[in-house]
């Protein structure tokens, strides 16, 4: 028996599980609810339309704001003569780099990843909603914040290097991190993984226990019902959270120059070097050409693989403690993984921003003991009178605007898109991929686009939210679409049936599946907004930086104040990321008891 | 339908909302420059009062990114004025052709040495050397010389100790390493960089990674004593601590020809709609007050000699010595393949 459920349930659940297992398990649902629908062809084409035209006001916005700029720069930097042998060695080279370190880290990220959004959907413990809210703040962080972190963690004169050459009395430190690939690969799993916990742990929690439950009633064990049943079900999200992670990873930037150095370089990279450091636009140009379509390829690749699957989900499964040992081991030893990974980098920096340095100053292999507010006292000081200089509750402010508003847009424009994308078209197929690119185009090309395109306008503080949500749309997109595309449209229609408004149908039916997705969208809106550094530096007046502006104003000057300022403000943007991302999640919207 | 309407307006209202046009009464001047550019409120203050202006800063990234991308928008232009081009990199924006002479009358007051382009277009602000900084009691706990030549660093004694800049991403790594080719020649540097690499030079991306992750005498606490930095960057250690200390925790190593002097240079971009203000900015920056402001604010030196300097300046900047010089057109012709052949020689 167990074995007949096993094989049917494995790749081919569409096809013979759905009449075994549960009918509402396979994709068939969709396309059988369809055929009900299809009494009368004429209002299909009309709805599909209505749909499609959902699409239109963010088409538009990205039209504007993401291909003008993005197809001003390449027109302008475009050149057969970068077509030369050599070019195309180099290009080949660095694109060979830049895919083997995204591969590894998106397996990386994945293997941390899916049993921690396992740990989060299905276990309660204290302290999980802290946690989960502190995984997500790497995410937000400047990447010279986050270097700074892994430094005092793992670097020659970090924690675990002072210990270990204390313990055995070595010279020089044992570990060697950075610099190496390893830090790369680390970084990148540090920053990405709460993309998979929060895409793959709102799947899982939505999704519909009786599936398992079924199985095992059929007399597979945990495991086959797990691989051959859950699985299958998690697929599409676990391949959302996998191309996004993935095309972060392939056009990593900051994580390369800083934990890296040189000897690594992605395409980002040399685009970089090719069209800020050397001014050979066209070569820029080419490889940034390059860049888009492997970005276009893989997210054509996703769009195939990643099919919808509707199932009805009356009652998901809420989160409870764990209760046999090896669940309790479980939740025990990957929460302490989670804690040494996440927590231990991040508490680098607000002990760095209360520690007296200057006293123990060429006493580097010692501990440092001391603790001062100073740097917290001097970011309320313009020390030098300067015209650049910024009170942080003004940064904050600045932070807090930028980012609200970038979560209200992205929301607006994500919702209609990945609603009209969930159900699968011919033309959706298309523009899904489309809508991928803004995370997936180098980010130099599109700065230096904003030059060509929008010039003089360039510097009005209203760019900076439109340049944030750019950024923040795919990601809104990406957390809503599987779990708009898991609403079996029978339900719609039956509400509809009974005489409810479209309005009401969208309350009733789709807000209780969806408001666990739509959270996870607004966290990933929010934290894109507040950590983002390079656009904000181009589009922003200097008048209202954000704080991670003024922490590379910091940064860019010697001295020990300015140092431990950078690292107060690092704490600070870090302390109110986790409260506003711990608030959100506190949001719970009509609806949302379902 | 209702909904797309809906969204529509909403989405029109935003931008019209935020892109509310802003009042025309004062002349707006756009000056487009560098990330680490400052000025002091006052200073400002007084330039816009005195001519009914409003400044704005663009500031646009490191040096050499600043530059390529006011170079990129040469047909239109995003400000009136650049600042920050400096003598490494002077040609391309010559050549680039993105600068209307000016002949500005406080000329007058700069030594001429300064004054790299006698047609006028780009009129040098300020100067400052790039140097190696040490570790004051690292070296002093051990006991250990000071390195006093190129020569020095490829000792076993100073192995591993050195951290330098990338002269493809930053501005002191590229000055670094002029200075090296000033000392072996175009046929010789890269020997010496070779050498250097096997004695453990370590290769950071930008000022900010080298000073404050690697080098050991700022509060990053790095492992390594020696670091490409500013003659400098020593009082500033000392300025930007509290309490301040007695003595600077860091030094500038400026044995012969081992530092090499970059001018900074401000032009007024082509195409300006603001040339007469964009004129009176450029006096205002070679002027006193600018002049005197900027030390504490960009630690550099005036070139106007009728500006003082700070005391707490002179106290720690050793002032006799002589840096490295290297023919600016040399620089214009080679600077690129240079960057490429060291990136070859000691990265890849």
């Amino acid at each position: 028996m167990s074995q007949r459920v096993g094989e049917s349930a494995s790749q081919r659940v569409g096809e013979s599980a759905s009449q075994r297992v549960g009918e509402s398990a396979s994709q068939r649902v969709g396309e059988s609810a369809n055929q009900q629908v299809s009494e009368s062809a004429n209002r299909r084409v009309v709805d599909s339309l209505t749909h499609l035209s959902s699409l239109i006001p963010t088409l538009a916005f990205l039209g504007l704001f993401f291909f003008l700029p993005l197809t001003r720069i390449l027109a302008f930097g475009l050149d057969a003569s970068a077509v030369t042998l050599d070019n195309l060695r180099l290009a080949s080279h660095v694109l060979f780099f830049t895919f083997y370190q995204a591969f590894l880290s998106v397996l990386l990220t994945l293997v941390l990843g899916l049993p921690a959004a396992w740990l989060f959907a299905r276990y309660d413990f204290p302290g999980k909603s802290l946690l989960k809210a502190l995984t997500a703040v790497p995410f937000m962080l400047p990447t010279v914040v986050v270097a700074a972190g892994f430094n005092a963690l793992l670097g020659p004169r970090g924690w675990l290097n002072l210990g270990l050459m204390n313990l055995f009395s070595l010279q020089d430190p044992p570990v060697e991190f950075v610099g190496t690939l390893g830090a790369i690969l680390a970084a990148h799993v540090f920053y990405n993984t709460t993309i998979v916990i929060r895409i793959v742990g709102s799947a899982l929690s939505q999704l519909d226990p009786r599936l398992p439950e079924a199985a095992r009633v059929l007399g597979a064990d945990e495991r086959r019902a797990f691989r051959h049943v859950t699985l299958p079900l998690l697929r599409p999200s676990i391949l959302a959270a996998g191309l996004l992670v993935f095309l972060f990873d392939f056009t990593s930037f900051g994580v390369i120059l800083l934990l890296g150095g040189p000897q690594f370089a992605t395409l980002e990279v040399e685009i970089y070097l090719q069209a800020l450091s050397l001014l050979d636009l066209p070569l820029a140009a080419l490889l940034s050409a390059i860049q888009l379509a492997c970005t276009l390829a893989f997210s054509a690749l996703y769009t195939r693989l990643a099919r919808v699957q509707a199932q009805t989900s009356p009652r998901p499964r809420p989160a409870s403690y764990a209760k046999t040992l090896r669940q309790r081991l479980f939740v025990a030893s990957f929460t302490l993984l989670l804690i040494a990974f996440f927590i231990l980098p991040l508490l680098a920096l607000p002990l760095r921003s209360v520690t007296q340095l200057e006293a123990t100053r060429g006493d580097r292999t010692q501990f440092q003991a001391g603790l001062t507010l100073d740097f917290y006292r001097e970011l309320f000081v313009n020390r030098r009178g300067s015209v650049f200089y910024v009170p942080p509750a003004e940064a904050l402010r600045n932070s807090l605007l930028y980012a609200g508003t970038t979560v209200l847009l992205s929301l607006l424009l994500g919702f209609p898109a990945a609603r009209a994308l969930s159900r699968q078209t011919r033309l959706t197929r298309l523009l899904d991929p489309l809508l991928m690119l803004p995370l997936g185009a180098s980010a130099v090309m599109l700065g230096l686009g904003f030059i060509l395109a929008f010039n003089r306008m360039l510097a009005q503080p209203w760019l900076v939210p439109i340049a944030h949500t750019t950024i923040a749309l795919p990601f809104v997109i990406r957390a809503l679409q599987p779990a708009l595309a898991s609403i079996p449209e029978r339900l719609r229609q039956a509400a509809a049936n009974l005489g409810a408004s479209p309005l009401r149908v969208w309350l009733t039916v789709d807000w209780p599946i969806i408001w666990r997705a739509a959270l996870a969208a607004a966290t990933f809106a929010f934290t894109v907004s507040m950590g983002e550094f390079g656009a904000t530096a181009l589009l922003t007046r200097p008048e209202y930086p954000t704080i991670p502006v003024a922490i590379y104003r910091f940064l860019s000057q010697p001295g020990g104040l300015n140092y431990g300022q950078a690292m107060a403000m690092a704490t600070l943007l870090m302390a109110v990321t986790t409260l506003a991302i711990l608030l959100i999640e506190r949001v719970r919207l009509p609806g949302g008891e379902f | 339908m209702k909904r797309l309407t809906f969204l529509l307006s909403v989405f029109a209202l935003l931008l019209a909302a935020c892109g509310g046009a802003e009042p025309a009464a004062p002349a707006t001047l756009t000056v487009m420059t560098h990330d680490s550019f400052s000025v002091s409120e006052e200073v400002v203050a007084a330039f816009e009062q005195a001519n009914n202006a409003e400044v704005v800063f663009l500031q646009s990234g490191d040096a050499g990114s600043a530059l390529n991308k006011a170079i990129l928008s040469k047909d239109a232009p995003l400000a009136d004025v650049f600042f920050g081009v400096d003598n490494t990199f002077l040609s391309r924006a010559l050549e680039a052709g993105i600068f209307e002479p000016y002949k500005s009358p406080l000329e007058a007051n700069i030594p001429r040495a300064f004054i790299l382009d006698p047609e006028y277009r780009a009129l040098p602000v300020d100067y400052g050397d790039v140097c190696l900084n040490y570790d004051v009691n690292w070296f002093k706990e051990r006991g250990l010389a000071l390195p006093q030549s190129f020569d020095d660093l490829l000792k076993p004694d100073y192995k591993d100790l050195l951290v330098v800049e990338n002269p493809a991403t930053s501005s002191p790594g590229l000055a670094f390493l002029l200075a090296t080719i000033a000392k072996f020649g175009e046929d010789g540097y890269l020997d010496y960089w070779a050498a250097l690499r096997d004695n453990g030079v370590k290769v950071a991306d930008g000022w900010e990674t080298a000073y404050y992750t690697d080098f050991s005498g700022s509060s990053g606490r790095g492992p390594r004593p020696l670091v490409v930095s500013y003659a400098s960057s020593p009082p500033a250690e000392v300025i930007f601590a509290d309490p301040r200390p007695a003595e600077a925790p860091t030094g500038s190593i400026v044995a012969d020809g081992m530092c090499f002097s970059q001018i900074e240079f401000v032009g007024i971009l082509k195409g300006t709609r603001n040339r007469a203000l964009a004129e009176k900015w450029v006096d205002f920056m070679l002027d006193t007050a600018f002049q005197e402001d900027m030390p504490l604010q960009m630690f550099v030196f005036p070139v106007n000699g009728q500006a003082k300097v700070p005391t707490e300046f002179e106290l720690y900047v050793p002032s006799s010595y002589t840096p490295a010089t290297l023919d600016p057109a040399l620089i214009a012709a080679n600077r690129e393949k240079w960057i490429e052949d060291w990136t070859a020689t000691v990265v890849r």
